[in-house]
Formats: structure tokens, sequence, C-alpha cells
């Protein structure tokens, strides 16, 4: 973290940035959020360990607007979003100066908390320099310990690998963490009947609040309006005719994300619900794999997404619709 | 609000005797915007649009639905009668309740209930539809025919004749394509070369028709009236300004053995060739794969022996670059590969061969000086056999579904010239069925049948078996007689399936000319455009468009130039309105309408918007309305709803769902 933050002033100080996009230390031991820092004192709050899950790809399309150029904190999967949001014209690759940071897995409190830790008061093992695989956590219940691993996110247990597929420069090392099957959870889903399907996603999405968390912190979803929010159509404002009716809302925003999606597992990470959206997403992604060769999106920045391309090897539609 | 004026048609009976059209008319006389709503026999005639005339002046009608047959048939017709009488044509919408209703239906109460929603959704839309206007394009008054065979040539000799500009690329070294390999050709037995040069000859000195061969489409860019093409005319490795086509260079050249692919590979030719003699031009290619020259750097004889100094071994594949208003597609055909058919043991035997094969060894100009013999032994053959439809009408994947046509034809005529230069050969065909439909074509087979004496049988061949004696073993079955067969034979030919030349997928890409599964060229409309792509200014000639004998080919070569003729003959077009178009406030500039787009239509500008009063910079999508067609791809891939469909936007497709789904 040091070495990032005395870079970070460095490039500050020499005028190649006007702005560090990374993490500030929270409220909690445990929610460091996205912020800007303009100078160095700013960065006295700036932190990075294992709870700085946010992708911050996304932000740096209002950054692009903005005058002279951006650091940016990317870890391997981020810089996947990167990739695929230049491929979409979204963000401005002159703009950014990549600051690719290492990556030891990311951690999900939802997940210590869910094994009973609670009132926590500090969390130690969680600083990139910790090679400590317990974490050690204060709380006013005593201390208690959990292992790294199965604090995880759960994005991280199929991590796509240590590499950043783009970067001016890397500080800090990374690591795999996968170690579970990306599409086992899916292949689980596609064995279940249609009804057990619907019920299965009736039980999940219903307890969507449409809070849009998962819209806004996805980096596909960059509209500049949103299909949800514009005027232009009635699927604006609609009022709920029951509580299933928000599917629509994922199930369109699934469709809108297919093919671009780089699996990033943001949505369900922010999901106040725990609702596990990525789901959707990954489906579609393996059946793009299944139907047009593999891929994965943001791998590179130049390549036509399988979805907005035709090659004569493309599936015949017959095909896919045989497999409904 | 519009002032809607619905028109419910009895089309005769054709849909008054299943559709209540009263009750439509007064189910649908409450709908939003409806201030006027009548019936009548026949909307389309002149009563009919009279009507719809004097509706549209009295009322002050602003958008018209007519309820009557499909928008194909009629929907032109209308949108000029509204214009007639003064309403924007675009403000016509038509509910289709004889296709899409009363042909189908046979309850008169479902119908009347079907037609009233139809009615409806049409409502629907036109309520939210806004006046459209054409523009205009200009027309280069020039053609481009791909494929110089027999469908090209044609088309390019019609088109110039009309006295306009032709260019043709053949990436062959000579034009003729299939035809000129052929010996004979049906139903009269002309001998094909006696037909075919000539017209050559024609083509090559028609002051309009300008061809490059050895040449290929590199790149097209445009639209109808305005394509943009890049040839690529293949380095000859011979300057074809100072050639005299004396044929010296290919005498001499030593190396003789690359296999002449106008002799389907039964013999073989120089590595400097011109493919047969009457080729046009009479101008030698090297083919530099085979050329010892370019292969090992020595050599270098053909250069020493040309009289002209004609030989350039540092030429240079060149680009072209030319405007055409219309292109039309020749590009032919090629036997499949019999990979699949083993059992017929053509890879395994010398005599079997196929029948494009059979062409090349009964022709005078072939291998064999026309001498009908064994390509193993160069005996004369006593008993032939000829198997109809291999890899045509397959049930599987192994070959075609289609039939090809001019199989059942071609073969009669081998089997009669068989017999009657050879009386003493025992000619047999297995088929499935003997399809021989056109001018003079059955009383054709029949004569083969009856006065040549050739045994048809009903039924396919399992197996070819090659036996240790140099004979063939065809084992087959009689469906008549119910039995099988064993049959030995010298020589088995094929009647191979015929595919679109396999160069066509990437020119249909090039073009945006949709092809089916077959790669065949599909046509705007099966019946009605049959020689036009649904491509606008694209054309179909041949059998790249499905299977056809030379008759068919050249009508419709010949119908291809004039739909060609008729758009090159107008000064300026008029684009479709109903095309798509960018919201700039909503437009993320992501490119993925203009990645799908199929006609390249659409293009990324950055400029100043102003979004409710904040100015930026923002890439947005612009589509180029010449270019587009409408199909309505990009506005499903947008994910903000940018892209939009003028005539067909989402609100007014969702305002038909919704209006049907009441």
């Amino acid at each position: 973290m040091q070495e990032i933050i005395s870079r970070a002033k460095e490039l500050l100080e020499n005028g190649t940035v006007a702005r560090v996009l990374g993490w500030k230390i929270g409220d909690l031991p445990y929610n460091p959020e996205p912020a800007y820092f303009e100078t160095a004192k700013d960065l006295e709050n700036f932190v990075y360990n294992g709870f700085c899950g946010a992708n911050l790809s996304k932000y740096m399309i209002e950054a692009s607007k903005l005058e002279g150029k951006t650091m940016i904190c990317l870890k391997p999967c981020d810089s996947y979003s990167f990739n695929q949001l230049i491929k979409e014209h979204r963000v401005d690759r002159d703009k950014a100066y990549i600051v690719g940071v290492g990556c030891k897995g990311k951690l999900d409190i939802e997940k210590i908390k869910k094994a009973g830790i609670k009132g926590i008061e500090s969390i130690s093992g969680i600083e990139m320099t910790d090679a400590a695989d317990t974490l050690e956590i204060k709380t006013i219940y005593g201390d208690k310990t959990m292992s790294y691993a199965d604090a995880m996110l759960e994005r991280c247990h199929v991590c796509k690998g240590k590499d950043h597929v783009i970067y001016d420069e890397l500080i800090g090392e990374s690591k795999d963490t996968k170690d579970a099957e990306r599409f086992a959870e899916i292949e689980k889903i596609e064995a279940m009947s249609p009804e057990e399907k619907f019920e299965f996603f009736k039980a999940e999405l219903s307890k969507c609040i449409r809070c849009n968390a998962c819209r806004n912190v996805c980096p596909a979803c960059s509209c500049r309006k949103c299909v949800f929010d514009s005027n232009k159509f009635d699927s604006a404002q609609k009022a709920n005719v029951d509580s299933f009716e928000e599917k629509m809302f994922h199930i369109i925003r699934a469709f809108h994300v297919a093919g671009r999606c780089t699996d990033c597992g943001e949505c369900s990470r922010v999901c106040p619900q725990g609702i596990p959206l990525h789901l959707f997403n990954r489906k579609f992604i393996k059946d793009i794999n299944e139907l047009y060769g593999e891929y994965q999106a943001g791998a590179d920045a130049e390549s036509k997404g399988p979805l907005t391309d035709f090659t004569f090897d493309d599936a015949e539609p017959s095909v896919v619709a045989e497999r409904g | 609000m519009q002032r809607v004026g619905v028109f419910v048609c009895h089309c005769g009976s054709n849909i008054a005797a299943t559709v209540d059209v009263k009750r439509v008319v007064e189910a649908i006389s409450n709908e939003p915007g409806v201030v006027h709503a009548e019936d009548y026999q026949y909307m389309c005639s002149e009563a009919g649009q009279a009507l719809i005339a004097k509706a549209i002046k009295e009322k002050a009608l602003t958008g018209i639905v007519v309820c009557s047959c499909s928008p194909r048939m009629h929907e032109a017709t209308f949108r000029k009668a509204a214009e007639r009488a003064g309403l924007n044509p675009y403000m016509v919408e038509i509910a289709n309740i004889r296709e899409h209703c009363s042909w189908i239906h046979k309850d008169i109460v479902e119908a009347t209930e079907k037609a009233v929603i139809l009615a409806r959704a049409a409502i629907a839309k036109v309520n939210l539809n806004t006046p459209l206007k054409p523009g205009e394009s200009r027309v280069t008054k020039r053609a481009l025919v791909i494929g110089g065979g027999i469908a090209g040539i044609q088309t390019a000799l019609d088109i110039a004749d009309a006295g306009y500009e032709v260019d043709i690329v053949e990436k062959t070294p000579s034009i003729g394509g299939r035809m000129s390999q052929l010996d004979k050709t049906f139903p009269t037995l002309d001998c094909s070369a006696c037909i075919l040069t000539p017209k050559m000859v024609e083509a090559a000195a028609h002051e309009k028709i300008n061809i490059y061969t050895y040449s290929e489409v590199d790149k097209v860019s445009g639209f109808v009236g305005d394509f943009t093409v890049d040839i690529r005319k293949k380095a000859r490795s011979v300057d074809m300004d100072k050639c005299t086509g004396c044929g010296v260079c290919q005498e001499k050249c030593p190396s003789k053995k690359a296999p002449s692919e106008f002799n389907r590979g039964l013999g073989t030719r120089s590595a400097i060739y011109t493919p047969f003699a009457q080729a046009i031009p009479n101008v030698p290619v090297i083919d530099r794969e085979n050329c010892i020259k370019f292969k090992t750097g020595k050599c270098g004889i053909c250069a020493k022996v040309c009289q002209a100094g004609a030989i350039d071994y540092e030429q240079k594949d060149e680009i072209i670059t030319e405007k055409y208003g219309a292109i039309v597609v020749a590009t032919g055909f090629d036997t499949i590969k019999l990979d699949n058919y083993d059992e017929y043991a053509y890879s395994q035997s010398k005599d079997v061969i196929t029948s494009l094969e059979l062409e090349r060894v009964m022709n005078a100009a072939g291998t064999t000086k026309g001498h009908l013999e064994r390509l193993s032994d160069g005996k004369a053959p006593k008993d032939i056999v000829f198997i109809q439809c291999v890899g045509s009408r397959c049930a599987d994947d192994r070959g075609k579904s289609y039939c090809s046509k001019i199989c059942c034809m071609y073969t009669a005529k081998h089997a009669m010239l068989i017999r009657d230069k050879y009386p003493d050969v025992n000619v047999t065909v297995f088929y499935i069925d003997v399809r021989t439909p056109g001018k003079n074509f059955d009383e054709f087979y029949r004569r083969a049948v009856e006065q040549y004496g050739v045994n048809y049988i009903k039924g396919q061949v399992g197996k070819v078996i090659p036996q240790p004696d140099g004979s063939l073993l065809v084992q087959g079955v009689d469906l008549l007689d119910n039995k099988q067969i064993l049959k030995q034979a010298d020589m088995v030919v094929l009647a191979t399936a015929i595919e679109p030349d396999p160069d066509v997928r990437k020119i249909a890409t090039m073009l945006t000319a949709s092809i089916d599964t077959n790669n065949f060229l599909t046509e705007a409309h099966a019946k009605l455009r049959p020689v036009e792509s649904p491509t606008a200014g694209i054309f179909l000639s041949g059998v790249c468009q499905g299977p056809k004998d030379i008759p068919e080919t050249v009508a419709q070569a010949g119908a291809a130039a004039v739909k060609a003729i008729g758009l090159l003959a107008k000064d300026k077009l008029l684009t479709n309105p109903c095309t798509a178009k960018a919201d700039e406030l909503l437009c993320n500039g992501c490119s993925a309408c203009a990645n799908v787009c199929p006609y390249g239509a659409i293009s990324y500008e950055v400029k100043e918007v102003n979004d409710h009063g904040i100015r930026e910079q923002r890439r947005v999508a612009v589509v180029n309305s010449a270019l587009c067609q409408g199909c309505g791809a990009c506005t499903v891939t947008c994910p903000s709803g940018a892209m939009d469909l003028q005539g067909f936007s989402n609100l007014q497709i969702i305002s038909e769902v919704d209006a049907i789904c009441q």
C-alpha cells in the first residue's frame, strides 16, 4: 500500500496525473470506498487492502472528461472491465495512467458476518503485505479467527488469473486464487426443471428492492441514460404489480450486458439483499462460450464481441433455438 | 392526436367470407383517434381508392389504416392513393387481415376477432406515425459483373447493349466459365464451344465492356447506385499489352506437370498457361507455385523465347478502384467434393469419374481427344454405369438437400451420345426419379430410352467395388423389380451434385447480400423478385442463385441485366425513409450498432451536444440513410435505446403489441 501511495505522490508532483482514483478509509474497518485524491494530503486517507473489492474502472468514464490524466488503480480482474470500456469507447485510454495493483483475493464481509462474527472492531491479516492466511478479528465479543480463503468473495474462488490485461505499471504481487469451477453453479441450475428454475429465481429476485446498486456499480451498465430511467420508454418509474416484477429489470439488464460482462462480480458484491445476480451473467457467458467459442469480455480492447459480430462459424439460429 | 380513418376491404369474398367486415368496422370505430371507418368490396380498386381520398379530404384525416391484404401486395398502392389526396404516404398503415387472418382461419367468429385485433394494432401504430420524407442519392452509370461464365457474359452483353459501361471480374485467367468445359449441350446437342466462344468474343470486343480476368473483388463499400469496389488484378507475370498470344512460351515451358484446372485435373498443363485454346484474353499467366523460375530463381525460358518481351517476373498485384451503380453476381458453381461418398470408389479407381470429367473425356479438345476410353488403361469401355443424384437430394448432411436439376438431362445426353458414337457400349443409368421438365426436355430423355436403348434402372447404387481385373462391380437395387443388382462395369460416371462456387460466401459478405444454408444467394422475393438480392442494387445471375441449366441461366442473366439497366437508367434514387436514427442525447458511442450493421451504414462522429444545458463533446452514432436498409439490427442491439427505426420505432412496435395484448 505504501508503495502505491508514494508512487501516487510522485505522479501528482511531477504532473503526470492530475488526480488519483483509488480507495479511501471508510467509517468501519471493512468498508473502504472509491475516492479521488488530488493532493499528497488527500492520500493520507488512501487505503488498499483485502476489502478493496470495488472495481474502479467505471469511474474512469467521468474521469475521462476531466482535465489532465487520472492515475487509476486496477486489480487484475478490474483491468478486464477497463479494456471492455475502451472497446466500447466509454473511457479514454490516453486520459488514464493505469497502475496495476497486486491482488491476493478480496474479502466478503457478508461471509464473515455469516460465520457469526459480529461487532467487529478491527481485522488484521487484510493488508496486501500480510503473508498470513488467517484473519484475526477483534470484536466486542472477543477475538475470532477465520481463514482468508473462507472469507473471500465468490468471484475470487473463480479468479480469472493474476495477470493484468492492461496497465502502465504494476505495483505488488498478485495471486491466482481460483479453487472452484466457474460454471459449477450454473450447471446445477441448468439441471433443474423449468418449474424449479422459476421457483429459484422467483425466490431470489423477489428480494430485490430496486435500489439499482447492481446497475450503478456495473461497468457494463454504462449508458448515459439507462432505459429504466428514460422517459422515452414506459419502463421508467413504473410501479410493480407484484414483488417478482423486478425480474424484468434483472433479465433485461442481463441481456443488455450479455457478451460485454467480464464477470467481475460487482453486482453480487454490492447487492444489499444478497441476490446472486452474477448467475444470470454467467449463464450468458457459458452459453456464449458453447455457441460461439470461448470468449472473455475485456481480454483485449479491439476484437468484436461474439454477439456484435458475424462469423461463418457462428452457431446457426436453429442450434441456438434447440438449446432453449 | 391523429385523426385516423379505417378502411376495411372485403377483397371480394377472400376476406368477407371469413371475417365479418361490418363487425370489424363497428368494433374499431371507438378506438383512440378513429374518426372515420367504412368497408368496401375492393378497396384497391379505383372506386375504393376514391373512397379513401374522399374521406381524407372531408374528414381531414391525418393517418389511415387499410385492413386488407399483405402490405407486400398493396401498401404501395394505398400510399400513392393517400399521397394523391394530400396525406404523407408514411401515414398509411396496413392491417393484413387476408394472409394473416381470413386465409388461415375457418371460424368466422374467431377470424373476426383476430381482424379486429390486427386493426387495433395498426391504429395504435398509426397514432404514433410521423410524416417521413425520402431522400435522394445519385446513380453511377456503370455496372460490375462478378463472374465471367455464360451468366456473367450474357448479363454484361445485355447491359452494354443498352448503352452502359460494364466491367466483368473473372477470377480465372479466361472468361467462359463452366460452359467452356462442356462438350455438347442439351437438348439440341450443339457443341458448347460453338455457341459460347462467339459470345466470349463479342463481350471482349464490345466497346462498353471491360474484362478483368485473373482478378478478384477485394472490397466493396457504398450502396445502391454508388458502390465503390476494389478489384485486385492478380499478377499475371505477363504484360497484357505486349503479349501477342503466340503460345511459344507455353510450348517451351519445361514445367509441364501442373494439373490442368480446365481438364478437371485429368491432364496437365505448363506453368505458364492459358486454360484452353480459345481463352479470352489469349494471354497466358504464370502459375507461380509451379514455375521453376519462381521456385528456384533459375529457368527464365519463357522470357527468353518471348519475342514480344511480355514476360514480367516482377509484376505485382494491382488494385483498381472503380465506382458502380449496380452489381450483378454471376459466380456460378462447382461440383461437390466426393469425400463423403467413398462407397462409389471415386478415390480408389481412375475409372470412376464425375460427369464434368466425362465432358472433358468426350470433348475433342480434351485429354483423350474425344475418344471414350478408360482413364486407367486407355481401353474402350464396354459397360458404363451412370449413377444419378450423387450428393443431391440427400436426406442427411453428407450431401446436399436440393436437386441439382441439371443432372438428369446431362446424363441422358451423355448416355445418348455414347450410344450414338459407340453402339456396342452398354449404358445403364441408376436413378431415383428422372426429372426432365423443360421445353423439349422430356422428349430428349424419352429418345435416350426409346431410340438409343439406354437402360434406366430406378434405384440407388450402394457400392462400387474395384475388382482385381480392373473392372468395377456395381451393387445396386432395382426398386421396380424389387431385387438386388450386381453389375459389372468398366466405367462409372457420377452425376455429382453442384454447389455454389466456394468464393460466394466471401463475395456475399462483402456485398452484404444474404445467402441460404446451401450458400445460394437469396432472392428479394422467391416468386416476384427472383433476380434481385434483398440488398438494393445487387442482382443475381445464374447458378449462384440456385441450380439451373444453360437456357435458364441465359434467361435469368437477361432478367438481371434488365433490372440493372432499370437502375442505371435513373439519375437519382429515392431512398427509403424508414431508416435508423440515433438519438444523440442517449447514444453512448459504444459502437455496438456499427458492429452489427450488415450494411456498414453506421459511422461515428465526435460532436458537441447539448444535453439539457450540459455542452460536451461526445462520440455519437450517425446513420447514412442511403446505406441503411431499415433492418433494425442496430435498434435491438443498442442498450440505451438511442437507436430507433423511423416508421418502426420501438414505441410504435410496443404500442402494437400492447394493442394486441389488451
